[in-house]
């Protein structure tokens, strides 16, 4: 491996690359939470759908070779669980926040459960795109290797922005999300678009689940989620339910998160817990400094149980 | 200060007489044909890490006449081990535990030991002296050795001159590898330095991977660490085509072409010991150590990456070793603050008791200890 | 929520008291009744999955109830695992009676620990008598607490920063907080392979309960359930707070000091959690250490849903859990099934039980009017 002394650059660098590396898990995250939000609904439960998404696609990985067939396994079994939630919360004073709280921990039980034959054998990764292919520096070139997934993650951002102001799906989400008696009088059953947008973004945590163990870091074991699930939920509200929003929030969070290692590897290595802690200041900070006492929320949808 | 007991497999079975020589008693247990032997791991017993290595041991003597083992894995640091430790006296019978998570030790561990005074308790990794209780003990290896070892082939192998270590928290245990690493590659060359980065935790996958492709950002192509799991550090650093070394347990499956060596506990050794003196009804040992000689570590076969020089290198070094009370920590030595922290003519072999409250750097590695 | 309907009935005042007692018994069975029959379906959901993976049943059940409740030894391993729990639980209970979902009540726990730590490290050495100290250190924790859920509450109100978020990042803030302190400032050199704050004097230790293996965390957390149960449902702060509620705006309107109300009531929780780590580190670890955040404040949200927010339920369904998890390790030990099996019987039982919220009120054999007309 030939190396180049890339010095302090390499802090900016690894800002760079950790926010490509370590973004994608929360992007399909807050951006399936977006979706299920939209329509009204929280589903808390997405840690315990990304973890046995993480586990699902890993272990179909293992046994078929293909990590794009273990993705799609992902896929289908958190579309699963967000049938499950959606069907559960129809019924009248049944709490979402409560039982995504009961899914996490049931998901989470179940791909350890299931998940302990998977954590010695080896699964094929996701590919990733060598867009650092023009510099001869491989740093660079490693931090610029982009995982498909980040790519299809972005595409969804923009894509799901533009729906939501243009297509009629779009709108009857909106719709149910901020008033069920409105939907009702379009003829829309609200139930069934919650069902339906639950589980979408539950198969969207899931596919982030998939990234964590077939791309980065690639591998499956018992830790290897550490709250994404549950702060990408927290991301959705951050990015006030826009999903260019959580696109960035994503990218920054990522980015901040890379931050601690990088100023170790170039000697900064003091009160380096303070430093893990980065992105959690900097995302408090920043809602302090956007919110304030006069406006809600602005973009929450109305039939919200927590922005209620 | 604290008498101990070297232990190899021929002092292990005079130990009646040796413990009363060094007067170190330890509790008496009853002659029994059978015993229940029970094992703690604060994690998944399979994390090609730490707790894996214990439930190999562990697993060694499932296969042995009269003994019957059992586990309990992902019990946290907290009341939790110590009901776990009752539960498993009062309702399975055990006779004997080894709680093998370094947090286990105090207060819960020598609570049960007050507690259950008839009952063996013995700890890998803790300080056992002679005010606690008679009925426990600790045990551990010399793995700082077979860092070394490491860090002889890292410098052979590392053409940047620049190795990584991703370590969980900046604790003797670990500091000590980390210094072996690098003096076994200043052995090689006294150029190279060693950049090391802690995680905060013991397993967190992500921030591993992460620190990881920092490391190697920084130019490293040489990459171990002393974390619980070391399964992602493994992948990573070998995904981006540096070589690693392992540590814990053997991780050359991970990658075949990128792997080292690696250093590894064999606690089945060590378990299959103390089993066999427990079921003889004879007293073990309170406090227990030893190092490759003893055979409670070992190194992983070599990769086929490995050098010829390196190799030699390798087997000369690793065969002074098995002698017994070699010296990786001598003097004259600088931490990487400037200060002497050794002087020069005093060496401390690997049974030095100063070493296992190591709280120092040494010069050579980037990185600070708080 | 259905509570505060179900609470307001006034069927005794016509005198008739036998009929007033059996609506009353009606009305507080359903309370009853329906969680444990979730409970059955929990578990029978929970045998068919063991049938589909081989196993019986029937060993599983007998060994929880060995494990958790049949002795005495089992019992006090269930209350040596609830005591956090109460404590915990409370500290999302309480904001959700104003319609808050604080989800970081770990935050509140390891930083209680380590003021509690840092109260008895002072305290080393000064020969004040233990009680006071231990009260000292009672009262360090819960001000560590209660100011961080507190700023949550601040946050919500004067900034109308969603305190969901807030909570949650506050909590990761709060455990690396702790981990720098931990191993940095108040670090107790001696600590070696486990960093950890000075170790807390003997008499400032908390003991068990005599006669007991079981800390005095365990009574202090019921007495805490019950003090907040008092608060919410017999003052007048506690009907402020559930009209708050039930419609904030219309409180404001009505000229509630919503404010003071959201702040006052986070605080209260915060000190909960706060004073749950200072039984952590008083009575169980000594010191302060990374093993505070231990996850106690997560199962504190799942204790508060199941529970309905209430504080005095808080008490059966922390014992519920403590007793599943004191009879993991026998599960895991005879039957040879991993440790998340667990996770999986508390998932279904859980989701069993907020289930069964949709069919309060829907027996007739549960409706107080029912017995008052007979009687």
């Amino acid at each position: 491996m030939a190396t180049t002394d890339i010095g302090l650059w390499g802090v900016p660098l690894a800002i760079l690359g950790g926010a490509i590396r370590v973004s994608t898990p929360f992007i399909f995250v807050s951006l399936g939470e977006t979706i299920t939000e939209r329509s009204g609904r929280i589903n808390l439960g997405l840690e315990g759908i990304l973890v046995f998404g993480a586990m699902t696609a890993y272990a179909v990985a293992v046994m078929t070779a293909s990590p794009w067939l273990g993705l799609l396994a992902a896929a289908g079994a958190g579309a699963c669980f967000g049938l499950f939630h959606g069907w559960i919360c129809k019924f009248p004073r049944v709490n979402d926040i409560a039982i995504g709280i009961a899914l996490m921990l049931f998901g989470t039980g179940l791909a350890f459960f299931f998940g302990k034959s998977f954590i010695q054998p080896l699964a094929p990764h996701l590919p990733a795109l060598p867009f650092g292919f023009w510099s001869d520096v491989p740093q660079v070139r490693a931090a610029l290797d982009v995982n498909v997934l980040f790519l299809i993650g972005a595409f969804l951002a923009a894509a799901l922005w533009w729906a939501f102001r243009n297509t009629r799906i779009g709108l009857i989400i909106r719709v149910v999300g901020d008033s069920a008696d409105a939907a009702r009088a379009m003829g829309v059953n609200p139930d069934r678009v919650r069902l339906l947008a639950t589980a979408a973004g539950s198969a969207l945590a899931a596919i982030g689940g998939g990234y964590l163990s077939l791309y980065y870091p690639g591998s499956w074991n018992e830790s290897i989620s550490s709250g994404q699930g549950l702060m990408a939920v927290a991301l959705v509200i951050f990015s006030r339910w826009n999903p260019l929003g959580c696109f960035a929030a994503a990218i920054l969070f990522g980015g901040a998160g890379a931050l601690g290692p990088a100023l170790q590897s170039v000697g900064v290595s003091h009160g380096y817990y303070l430093f893990y802690a980065a992105p959690y200041v900097l995302t408090l900070a920043i809602m302090i400094a956007t919110s304030s006492p006069g406006r809600t929320l602005a973009g929450a949808p109305g039939e919200l149980s927590i922005t209620k | 200060m604290t008498q101990r007991l070297l232990f190899n497999r021929r002092q292990f079975l005079q130990t009646t007489s040796a413990t009363a020589a060094l007067g170190v008693l330890g509790a008496g247990s009853a002659v029994a044909a059978t015993a229940t032997i029970g094992f703690i791991y604060v994690g998944p017993k399979d994390d090609y890490g730490y707790n894996q290595a214990h439930a190999e041991g562990a697993a060694a003597l499932k296969g042995m006449a009269g003994i019957t083992v059992v586990e309990e894995e992902k019990v946290p640091e907290t009341v939790d081990v110590l009901k776990t430790m009752e539960s498993m006296i009062n309702l399975e019978g055990a006779g004997l535990l080894f709680p093998t998570s370094f947090g286990y030790f105090d207060p819960f561990m020598l609570q049960a030991a007050t507690k259950y005074p008839k009952v063996q308790f013995r700890h890998c990794g803790g300080l056992w002296t002679d005010k606690n209780p008679k009925n426990a003990g600790s045990y551990f290896g010399y793995i700082g050795t077979c860092q070394y070892l490491n860090g002889i082939v890292a410098g052979h192998m590392t053409k940047s001159k620049k190795l990584g270590f991703v370590a969980a928290k900046p604790i003797p245990q670990v500091l000590l590898n980390i210094n072996s690493f690098l003096l076994g590659a200043r052995a090689v060359d006294p150029s190279i330095t060693c950049q090391v980065i802690f995680t905060g935790e013991w397993s967190l996958a992500v921030k591993e991977a992460e620190a990881t492709n920092a490391l190697l950002d920084q130019g490293a192509d040489v990459v171990t660490c002393h974390v619980d799991s070391p399964k992602v550090v493994v992948q990573t650093a070998a995904g981006r085509g540096a070589y690693v070394c392992g540590y814990h347990a053997n991780q050359s499956p991970l990658a075949p072409q990128k792997y080292l060596t690696g250093a590894e506990w064999n606690w089945a050794n060590v378990y299959q010991m103390y089993a066999k003196t427990f079921l003889a009804g004879e007293t073990l040992p309170n406090f227990t150590r030893g190092g490759l000689a003893e055979g409670f570590v070992k190194m992983s076969p070599l990769g086929p990456a490995v050098t010829e020089p390196a190799r030699k290198q390798f087997e000369a070094t690793l065969a002074e070793m098995k002698k017994g009370n070699y010296a990786i920590i001598k003097g004259p030595l600088k931490d990487n603050k400037g200060a002497e922290v050794v002087a020069g003519g005093k060496a401390y072999i690997e049974t030095a008791i100063e070493l296992e409250s190591m709280n120092y750097l040494v010069e050579g590695v980037i990185g600070a200890t708080s | 929520m259905s509570e505060a309907a179900s609470e307001t009935t006034f069927e005794t005042v016509g005198g008739r008291r036998n009929a007033g007692s059996r609506a009353w018994i009606a009305r507080r069975a359903e309370g009853v009744v329906i969680p444990l029959g979730a409970l059955l379906v929990g578990m029978a959901a929970f045998s068919i999955f063991l049938l589909a993976i081989g196993k019986s049943p029937i060993e599983l059940f007998d060994l929880m109830w060995r494990g958790g409740f049949s002795s005495w030894f089992s019992i006090q391993n269930t209350l040596s695992r609830t005591a956090p729990l109460l404590l915990a639980g409370l500290c999302v209970a309480l904001p959700a009676r104003l319609g808050l979902a604080v989800i970081g009540g770990e935050g509140a726990i390891v930083l209680g620990g380590v003021a509690t730590a840092a109260v008895g490290e002072a305290l080393a050495g000064s020969g004040v008598p233990g009680p006071i100290g231990i009260v000292a250190m009672a009262l360090g924790g819960m001000a560590a607490g209660g100011l961080w859920i507190g700023a949550v509450g601040a946050l919500r109100h004067y900034r109308a920063v969603n305190e969901t978020i807030s909570s949650l990042l506050m909590a990761y803030i709060a455990i690396a907080l702790m981990n720098h302190l931990v191993e940095g400032p108040l670090r107790d050199p001696a600590s070696l392979n486990k960093p950890s704050t000075q170790p807390i004097e003997a008499i400032y230790r908390i003991g068990a309960i005599p006669g007991t293996d079981v800390h005095w965390g365990l009574a202090v957390g019921v007495v805490a359930c019950i003090l907040c149960w008092v608060l919410i449902e017999k003052t007048s702060w506690g009907f402020a707070a559930r009209v708050a509620g039930g419609n904030m705006r219309a409180a404001q309107i009505q000229g509630l000091p919503v404010g003071p109300l959201i702040v006052g009531f986070c605080a209260i929780a915060g000190a909960c959690a706060g004073l749950g780590g200072t039984l952590e580190v008083a009575a169980v670890h000594g010191n302060a250490n990374a093993s505070l955040a231990a996850g106690y404040g997560y199962t504190g949200i799942l204790v508060a849903f199941l529970a309905r927010q209430n504080p005095l339920a808080i008490i059966p369904v922390a014992i519920l859990l403590g007793g599943i998890d004191a009879s993991g390790g026998l599960i895991q030990r005879r039957m040879h099934l991993p440790d998340a099996t667990v996770l999986v019987l508390q998932g279904m039982i859980f989701i069993s039980i907020l289930f069964s919220d949709t069919v309060y009120g829907r027996w007739k054999i549960f409706n107080p009017e029912l017995w008052t007309e007979k009687g």
